[in-house]
């Protein structure tokens, strides 16, 4: 009896079905275990929301001064809280006024939103090639493998922060850029990711199954090693996030990330860089948002790792 | 060892030919001609042609590739298109700033670090594990230019007339001025490569202060650089004293620790004498591995310190499509990265047996 490839692949996709959605309810269960990964869910919980009702949230648009409003403000005004004590005649400004006579906690809000795509639309460009080169590397193996992953060692070989600066330079500034370039020099770490996990399942039973029952190469990658090495490459992936978001913060310090007048932190931080000594809190709020959600990515990150390490279960 | 050695130098060749041929891609590709960005407005046609030929920009790019590598081979990277200076003399004024700072970073990170790291691991649970814990999260997601700002901001602003106030910027107060080395040694009439070293290190102020003692320099110097370096040095502060904390737990939940305090060693051996001996191989690597980190957080720093090193040498040569000083720069520092984790890998190996046996 023979038994047809649908059939199959039905009959092992049921065999695997059971085992995984138990291991996402583990993972689930041992993640809310920690209280670190608690923290960092709900601060990316929070960013979430305030990047999808920044509208409702923020009280002036993001890229108004107050002199188009006709509202009365000075450069690097500090923060006017009524509750605090702030004048009730005068208008309030939770985090001030910028250099520019924008509200500052308009900016900042509205900032999440900027900081949670870059984070998100860097790392999956990243993950997707490099996925792509290391599942390549590892399934032909050979002289592909060593030219792949010599180069991803070339790209590897330089602090990041200054190759994604020429990498810029190259393309032109701009945040777009600076996310591609953020995203070039994450390739490297998300191929080895995926080519350990192809050269660690390559030559299993159910891989070289699949191979005798006349499975394609790019079948066999995505349907039985791809699984396989998706968790290594989401810990990874959520890291990267919080990894991405500081970087891409960073280009736009230096000048070759977001441009004028778009509310990204690290344009903000560097926009009013010039008024710090006498409006220091033009670059304490942006720069908390900063670390607040790269910490979440980080904390949600280091959680899921350890819920994931099976050494960590017992 | 020394076959270790060999086939990790000769593992390295590749790649640094590699970072040497992506480098000058890219800086080939940078949009914007050189000629105008020099000139500005006073490009002409005549004047660029002369210029072209003048730095061989008129030859084949494949040309000019090996002119250019055959030039590196010999040590020569090329002159500046802006200053016509070679590149050389520019980084060996420059890059000793961007070594200094890595350097008193990474004292400070890896000693800070891993004194935290083992307190966390000794007290497990205890306050100083969870306020170390919360430093060390905090640390890794601050961006480095935000930290600077801030300690800028609290030591030059809010602690200003105390005990506590240190400069925001520059490396020496007004009117404090360091003697070259080769004038307080009588070695002005050395020249070449010597040369050129001895000025490397007469450029590192706390170096040179330090070995010729000008005991009020060093003080200056010294004090210039707290800032800067905590800035830089945070970040990986922060993950040497996780990797630290993790992996003393490790180790000190092995047999061995356990037999050595049945044997009556007080816990101060235990830890530094049996414990710290076997958990200080991933910090070492570690720190290898954060090498990246600290010269991204120089580079971003020396911006707010207003320190001229490798940072605003690369800014400045960027803005002005300087590429043979872009070329210069970003090689020195690749190159730099890869032999300084060369040297943690032989380190590594030194300090574990196994993996030079294998």
């Amino acid at each position: 009896m023979t038994l047809s490839q649908p059939s199959l692949d039905a009959a092992v996709d049921a065999l695997t079905a059971s085992p995984a959605s138990s291991l996402r309810r583990d993972t689930i269960r041992n993640i809310l275990r920690q209280r670190t990964a608690v923290v960092g869910l709900t601060i990316m919980l929070l960013l979430v929301l305030v990047a999808v009702f920044a509208d409702v949230i923020a009280p002036f648009e993001p890229n108004v001064s107050m002199l188009d409003l006709g509202l009365p403000g000075t450069r690097g005004l500090p923060p006017c809280i009524h509750l605090l004590g702030c004048p009730a005649d005068q208008t309030q400004h939770l985090m001030g006024l910028d250099s520019n006579l924008r509200d500052a906690f308009s900016r900042v809000i509205h900032g999440a939103r900027v900081s949670l795509i870059i984070g998100l639309a860097t790392v999956t460009v990243a993950i997707v090639i490099g996925t792509l080169i290391g599942a390549v590397a590892g399934y032909s193996g050979g002289r592909t493998d060593n030219v792949l992953m010599r180069l991803m060692d070339v790209v590897l070989s330089f602090p990041s922060l200054i190759l994604a600066i020429t990498i810029v330079t190259v393309l032109g500034t701009g945040l777009l850029n600076a996310m591609l370039a953020i995203a070039i020099v994450s390739i490297p770490v998300y191929a080895r990711v995926m080519r350990a996990s192809v050269l660690s399942v390559r030559e299993s039973d159910f891989v070289t199954a699949s191979r005798a029952l006349g499975e394609s190469s790019v079948g066999i990658l995505s349907r039985r090693i791809l699984p396989n090495a998706l968790t290594p490459l989401i810990v990874q992936g959520t890291l990267g996030i919080g990894g991405a978001i500081l970087e891409v913060a960073a280009l736009s310090f230096v000048g070759v990330g977001a441009q004028p007048p778009t509310a990204e932190w690290g344009f903000m931080i560097a926009s009013d860089r010039n008024l710090f000594f006498s409006a220091p809190h033009l670059i304490f709020f942006p720069g908390v948002a900063i670390t607040l959600s790269v910490l979440a990515f980080n904390l949600i990150g280091d959680g899921l790792r350890d819920a994931l390490d099976p050494r960590l279960n017992r | 060892m020394p076959r270790f050695i060999i086939r990790r130098l000769l593992s390295s060749v590749p790649v640094l030919l590699g970072i040497i041929a992506l480098v000058f891609v890219l800086a080939r590709v940078i949009p914007g001609d050189p000629c105008t960005a020099t000139y500005g407005e006073r490009a002409t046609p005549e004047l660029c042609a002369a210029f072209e030929i003048r730095y061989g920009l008129d030859k084949p790019i494949w040309e000019q590739f090996l002119i250019y590598f055959g030039a590196i081979l010999q040590g020569d990277l090329g002159n500046s298109l802006r200053f016509g200076r070679p590149v050389t003399d520019i980084l060996v004024e420059r890059l000793p700033v961007t070594v200094e700072l890595t350097i008193v970073a990474l004292l400070f990170a890896s000693f800070v670090g891993i004194i935290l790291g083992v307190l966390s691991a000794t007290r497990r649970n205890s306050p100083v594990d969870v306020a170390t814990m919360i430093v060390a999260n905090l640390g890794v997601s601050t961006p480095v230019f935000v930290l600077g700002l801030l300690l800028a901001f609290a030591f030059a602003v809010l602690l200003k007339d105390t005990a506590f106030a240190l400069p925001p910027s520059g490396r020496l107060s007004p009117g404090v001025s360091v003697v070259p080395l080769a004038q307080a040694w009588g070695l002005e009439g050395l020249s070449g490569p010597p040369r050129m070293l001895l000025n490397f290190f007469s450029n590192m102020y706390v170096i040179n202060s330090l070995v010729t003692g000008q005991w009020s320099v060093l003080a200056d110097a010294l004090r210039h650089l707290i800032l800067p370096a905590v800035a830089v040095g945070t970040i990986p502060l922060a993950i040497i004293a996780r990797m630290t904390r993790s992996s003393l737990l490790e180790v000190l939940g092995l047999d061995y620790i356990r037999t050595s305090r049945a044997k009556g060693l007080k816990e101060r051996s235990v830890i530094t004498r049996h414990g710290m001996r076997n958990a200080l191989l991933p910090v070492v690597t570690v720190i290898g591995l954060s090498l990246g980190a600290f010269l991204s957080g120089a580079i971003l720093t020396e911006t707010i310190f207003n320190l001229t090193g490798m940072g605003k040498t690369l800014f400045e040569a960027i803005e002005g499509r300087d590429y043979i000083v872009i070329q210069g720069v970003t090689i020195v520092v690749a190159v730099a990265y890869l032999l300084v984790n060369l040297v943690v890998d032989v380190s590594y190996a030194f300090l574990d047996p196994r993996i030079r046996l294998s």
